[in-house]
């Protein structure tokens, strides 16, 4: 290697662990003040507790309604997502497959979405004409309609890369559509598929809004709005606070983690051809 | 078509064929004594009918149950808030039937003195900056991680780690961060003796614009970067190599090589961050909510207000101007992108 290369390679690093640190030391601060007194925590220092309050947990556990909100939480993510992204994958792989004149229009109808704002206001009187106002349901439904455009496109483009021939066999050897589609094309569809998975099951557990417009009852609160109306009532307990936003978040990470290798490869499935 | 039609091949549709076949061949049949050249011609003209028939294999009721979904509370609703903004609906008068108003609700949000129109600047303000100084820095930090550099899986897993956050967390963390005596923000500069630079990073008015565009390229930038290292991973690499043969040096390269190649990936991430910059809310909610003052409000922390207040037909009049320009703003990505074929 040449006294430039590592030159080069020191001044990358040297930013890379640069930016490292700008994303961790935040979350190390949440982590480590989690486990600190009150007045402990008021301080934001990045040092190691005095003592390790590990109660902080349990009390936040029991004072902020987590349990609750994270059955919520659970139950939107899993649900609107499970639903969402198979009914949105059934639609773009006929849209993608069969491209005559109305199901191109059908496309383009579907991911203008991605650029619409939802509109809650009117959102909220469409939930009183359906008596869906403070159900789980209707919550799910909604999520389910805001992850239509962004998965129909997503998953679409990458359709094409599915070979034809694989649906011919199938319809030969007597599938009807629906058995074609789930044993044959959906498990080749696995890389869009799962990203899509990830991404709107945590595009779901952190969204804030549409609990905002449309859930008066905390019971129907999700793990982000149990979080913030603590954190309005508990300003001056950082602790719990912390703790509270560690439970929060631990969900998300580990979806992460797991789905991390799909998330990286097929972010945006086809749609990269360039 | 079932396994069973296939099997149960009629005897009598062989003979034919070979008949047939066996004409046109002006009587050399020996070649047609091998069934399976029949079998063939006949599972081929099946595919054929198959394939024609796409109407069958890809059914349209497929797309129904999300057409509906999307229809009901997606599309009805925004287009129910177009009419609702014409009338006086408010928490008043919801129970009393509505009155048509004209364009009232648009011209008082235009001369209201709680100034909509800045929250409306705001938000153009916010879509340009945010994506300015999220999508560059992504870029060549995605040209950096798809270099040799060890330990490149661990630095791509840190910075995507901030957008998978909830918003509400990132608006806490970054506003106990930004706290002016506690914060560790202020902490830090006072510690490394830039304490001259210690600042009242959401309350001053000339910083807290500045402040939300970090917090948000904090959260935002590794999303932008793994998109572009996927597309980075597309490009082949002798197309570097001829061009390094050429003499290029790394902007010769970025921009004969690494940018043509990136159109797709560079258009998805405008895309994406437009339509995310025109619908901000979250992050400006918890951070800030509109503050100091009105100096942070954008279109959608108005509607909300407007909403909280029960004037639900301003709030939809203002709604509907987000609609109007996101719709304008997609058409013609939508428009663009079709033409160039990068959405078929």
């Amino acid at each position: 290697m040449t006294k430039k290369r590592i030159f080069q390679n020191i001044i990358k690093q040297v930013v890379c662990i640069f930016l490292s640190l700008l994303v961790l030391v935040p979350l190390y601060m949440v982590v480590i003040n989690s486990f600190k007194t009150k007045a402990e925590a008021a301080r934001m220092n990045l040092s190691f507790p005095t003592t390790w309050v590990f109660s902080n947990y349990v009390d936040v556990i029991k004072k902020a309604g987590l349990l609750t909100g994270f059955v919520n939480s659970m139950i939107y993510a899993t649900v609107a997502t499970l639903v969402g992204v198979t009914i949105s994958a059934m639609a773009a792989f006929v849209l993608s497959r069969n491209r005559i004149k109305v199901n191109r229009k059908l496309y383009y109808f579907f991911i203008i979405g991605l650029f619409f704002p939802v509109n809650y206001v009117t959102l909220v009187r469409v939930f009183q004409w359906l008596h869906l106002t403070n159900t789980r349901l209707g919550i799910i439904l909604v999520f389910i309609s805001s992850m239509i455009p962004f998965c129909v496109f997503t998953i679409y483009s990458f359709v094409e890369s599915v070979p034809r021939e694989v649906d011919e066999a199938a319809v030969i050897d007597g599938a009807s559509p629906l058995q074609m589609f789930f044993r044959v094309d959906f498990p080749m569809m696995k890389p869009t598929v799962v990203t899509c998975f990830i991404l709107q099951f945590m595009g779901v557990w952190n969204d804030f809004l549409t609990p905002l417009y449309l859930s008066s009852k905390s019971k129907l609160f999700p793990m982000t709005m149990a979080v913030y109306q603590f954190f309005g009532k508990n300003q001056q307990y950082w602790n719990y606070v912390f703790a509270d936003i560690v439970l929060t978040i631990i969900p998300v990470i580990i979806v992460y983690f797991i789905g991390q290798r799909y998330l990286i490869e097929g972010t945006v499935g086809g749609s990269v051809k360039g | 078509m079932s396994p069973e039609g296939f099997a149960g091949l009629p005897q009598a549709a062989l003979f034919i064929e070979t008949k047939h076949l066996s004409d046109r061949s002006g009587g050399r049949i020996t070649w047609l004594a091998d069934p399976n050249i029949l079998y063939k011609t006949y599972s081929d003209y099946k595919i054929e009918e198959a394939t024609m028939n796409k109407n069958k294999i890809y059914p349209r009721w497929f797309v129904i149950l999300p057409l509906i979904i999307y229809l009901v509370f997606f599309l009805f609703p925004s287009a129910l808030g177009v009419f609702y903004s014409f009338t006086d609906w408010s928490r008043m008068t919801s129970k009393n039937g509505l009155h048509f108003v004209g364009l009232q609700n648009y011209i008082d949000l235009f001369t209201s003195n709680k100034n909509y129109m800045a929250g409306f600047w705001n938000t153009i303000k916010f879509t340009l900056i945010s994506n300015i100084v999220k999508i560059i820095p992504a870029f060549f930090l995605a040209i950096l991680l798809n270099s040799r550099l060890k330990g490149k899986k661990f630095y791509r897993t840190v910075f995507y780690l901030p957008s998978i956050l909830p918003f509400v967390i990132i608006g806490i963390v970054f506003s106990s961060i930004f706290s002016y005596n506690t914060g560790l923000m202020n902490k830090t500069l006072s510690a490394i003796g830039l304490g001259f630079l210690k600042q009242r990073w959401l309350s001053d008015p000339n910083m807290v614009w500045k402040s939300i565009f970090s917090v948000d390229a904090w959260r935002g930038i590794g999303y932008i970067m793994t998109i572009f290292l996927a597309g980075l991973n597309t490009i082949d690499d002798s197309l570097y190599e001829a061009a390094e043969i050429d003499g290029a040096g790394f902007w010769k390269k970025l921009q004969y090589v690494t940018l043509p190649m990136m159109r797709g990936p560079i258009m998805i991430n405008l895309v994406f961050g437009i339509t995310y910059g025109l619908k901000v809310f979250d992050i400006i909610y918890v951070l800030t909510n509109g503050g100091p003052g009105h100096k942070t409000e954008v279109i959608t922390t108005y509607v909300f207000q407007l909403y909280g207040t029960g004037q639900y037909g301003l709030s939809t009049a203002l709604n509907t101007i987000l609609l109007a320009i996101t719709a304008v703003i997609g058409v013609i990505i939508v428009k663009v992108m079709s033409r160039k074929g990068e959405l078929a």
